[in-house]
């Protein structure tokens, strides 16, 4: 099958353009020699199948990005039969020296100028038959988001796939006298309503302000639809539970239907209660980052965080991790230095999640008084971020940021809906392919610890998780964390939401019985120091799975369980120890 | 009359226009810069700049660029 390689800049819509062309059918792929996924679909160009691969953005072939190596990569050890190079027409001023790089790999090139209307509305006139002749390639204007033009570019790749190799490359000389003769600027080409709301947005005494209440809106947006959904799902999950496998397995012995039941399925419903705050995470993300308004969180934003080693983008990606950390990291794609995007990755776990906050507000309630309430938990909200703080300090130095901070701020757009409805199914796509197994696993493992051996009670201290949480008394001990909420710990690994339950199980209580076993058994002090450690050590395993599958480096992976849980066993050990002695 | 002396990027007023004379940059940020539009002889135009010493926004061409000051200061400019 011939291949079709996509090529461009940073903001040319080349996405958009990839999605435009090949609908919802893109598969996530893997390359020998390269270190990223790339994403590749089927086409059909006249009477024939062609493969089209979605190469990284890049500005230049001569820098030393890890995109630009990926693309000379795979240009070099690839076979590319056509080259689809994707220009911002209001900007093909500077960017026709990509294209000038690129016709080095002899493979021939259909230029496509994307975002035709855009430049229209500016006053740019581009005279495509002209602009071809200079440089030998033939050249399509076209808008991606609108699907404008697509038809003559289908048209051109069919040409362009039995066409001779690309001749020689034109050199700088005439691609300038090909911009002077075919391409026209006017002298004030700006984006007026662009202008106009940025002088708002970024108003050095507003802008910050209204950063912060966007970014609430979004967030209070999110958790107001995502909840009712979340919950709906949970008990069909509940109900098919009930009403059919329960049944179903009423025979079969109590160990296979436990495992099918409280490991597999279980697992499996784990994974689903993340699809809709996925989905409706990136709707988010997609409103900010496609409208442009990420570029302009990073310009407000980047002084605080450039001394912790990150970037505003890293900065959204950590207050989006507030809501679920899950869809926060798989966010960071957008950063493109991995140093950067890795140092964010091992920050973004310590955001207080939305399921660590029902732990939190289940043992305040039972163990503070509720004129202290608010303090404790805004002291936790503290401690995350503190954590945070912390953890990037220690790994600036190491996860070092090696792209030039230079971004482009593109003007305001609106983003259609296919492009936000795209962008969520291929997310949750990648998450369920990349992270159903290793939780629906995990989620076994635990049961399996506390469930054995066969005889003891489920999660008592005479199970194998039991047997754990004393062997473990030694180190967590001091932390004022005794056996049975060591156990509750073990559960909390899996997913916060679960510990609740899990207290339940291990107290042999429930409601408000469970309350007050609790409230006699542990102090204010212990549970404290067990909050903290909820905090800052593993999220969940979905968390971990979503960290393994996007950093793609097991040694990476063992540091970002490592370390916080380093951190968190420092953290419970210094309060306890000073709250007991004082 | 003499011609206006050069300085740095990070020296503009909001509202300047200037003329870049030179990139004095390492070979990473020099192709960044190039490939941005941002080379000798174009003109730039300080549009703003964040607070705290946060970054620039400026312009060149038909493009609204942020960069930090570090690399604002390897921009030698002639103001116009």
């Amino acid at each position: 099958m011939k291949r079709v390689a996509l090529v461009g800049m940073p903001n040319t819509g080349k996405s958009t353009l990839f999605n435009r062309l090949t609908g919802a059918q893109a598969k996530v792929g893997n390359w020998p020699g390269i270190t990223v996924d790339l994403l590749s679909a089927k086409l059909l160009l006249g009477d024939q199948m062609v493969q089209l691969v979605d190469l990284p953005g890049i500005y230049d072939l001569r820098g030393f990005s890890e995109d630009e190596h990926v693309v000379t990569t795979f240009l070099s050890q690839q076979s590319v039969d056509v080259l689809l190079v994707v220009l911002n027409a209001s900007q093909i001023e500077r960017q026709l020296q990509l294209f000038a790089q690129l016709a080095q790999f002899k493979v021939p090139v259909v230029l496509v100028l994307n975002m035709a209307d855009e430049a229209a509305a500016l006053g740019i006139t581009i005279e495509r038959e002209a602009l071809a002749g200079w440089l030998g390639v033939p050249i399509c204007l076209v808008s991606a988001k609108h699907g404008q033009g697509m038809e003559q570019l289908r048209n051109l790749m069919a040409r362009a796939l039995r066409a001779p190799a690309q001749a020689s490359p034109p050199d700088d000389s005439v691609i300038e006298a090909a911009i002077k003769s075919a391409v026209h600027v006017p002298a004030q080409a700006s984006h007026r309503l662009t202008e106009k709301i940025d002088r708002v947005l970024l108003d050095p005494w507003l802008g910050l302000p209204l950063f912060f209440g966007v970014m609430f809106l979004l967030f209070e947006a999110v958790f107001w639809l995502g909840t009712p959904v979340q919950n709906a799902l949970a008990a069909v999950f509940s109900t098919v539970r009930s009403a059919a496998l329960e049944p179903a397995l009423a025979a079969a012995p109590p160990l296979l239907s436990g495992l099918l039941l409280d490991g597999v399925y279980n697992g499996l419903s784990t994974v689903a209660s993340f699809v809709p705050l996925i989905i409706l995470f990136f709707l988010a993300m997609a409103i900010v980052e496609d409208t442009g308004y990420l570029s302009r969180a990073a310009f407000l934003i980047d002084a605080l965080m450039a001394r912790f080693g990150l970037d505003g983008r890293s900065f959204v990606m950590i207050l989006m991790g507030f809501g679920c950390n899950v869809p926060a990291l798989m966010g960071t794609r957008v950063m493109r230095s991995r140093g950067l995007r890795l140092l964010t990755m091992l920050v973004i776990p310590f955001s207080l999640c939305s399921a660590r906050l029902q732990v939190f507000l289940f043992f305040i309630a039972a163990l503070f008084p509720p004129r202290a309430a608010p303090l404790v938990l805004f002291s936790l909200y503290v401690m995350s971020i503190a954590a945070a703080m912390v953890t990037s300090l220690v790994f600036k130095r190491r996860l070092i940021n090696s792209d030039p901070f230079v971004l482009e701020i593109p003007p305001y757009r609106f983003p259609t809906l296919r492009q936000i409805a795209l962008r969520g199914w291929h997310e949750v796509r990648h998450f369920l392919r990349r992270a159903t197994r290793f939780i629906v696993a995990g989620v076994i493992l635990v049961w399996v610890l506390t469930h054995f051996p066969a005889a003891a009670a489920p999660g008592s201290s005479e199970t194998w998780a039991g047997h754990l949480g004393v062997w473990l008394n030694p180190v967590l001990g001091p932390l004022g964390i005794d056996p049975k909420l060591t156990i509750a710990l073990i559960f909390g690994f899996v997913a916060k939401e679960i510990v609740i339950g899990s207290l339940a199980v291990i107290y042999a209580r429930e409601g408000g019985a469970l309350v007050s076993a609790i409230a006699q058994q542990v102090d204010w002090v212990q549970a404290y120091s067990f909050m903290l450690f909820t905090l800052i050590y593993t999220p969940c395993l979905s968390t971990i799975a979503t960290i393994r599958s996007e950093a793609r480096s097991p040694a990476f992976s063992v540091v970002a369980v490592a370390w916080p849980l380093a951190l968190a066993w420092l953290a419970s050990f210094a309060f306890y120890q000073v709250a007991r002695h004082f | 009359m003499s011609p206006t002396p050069s300085q740095t990027l990070a020296a503009l007023s909001p509202g300047d226009c200037a003329t870049i004379l030179a990139l004095d940059a390492g070979q990473a940020l020099y192709h960044r810069l190039a490939a941005l539009g941002l080379r000798a002889g174009k003109s730039v135009r300080m549009i703003r700049r964040a607070r705290f010493g946060g970054p620039f926004h400026i312009r060149v061409g038909t493009t609204d660029l942020m960069l930090r000051i570090p690399d604002a200061r390897r921009i030698q400019v002639r103001k116009a």
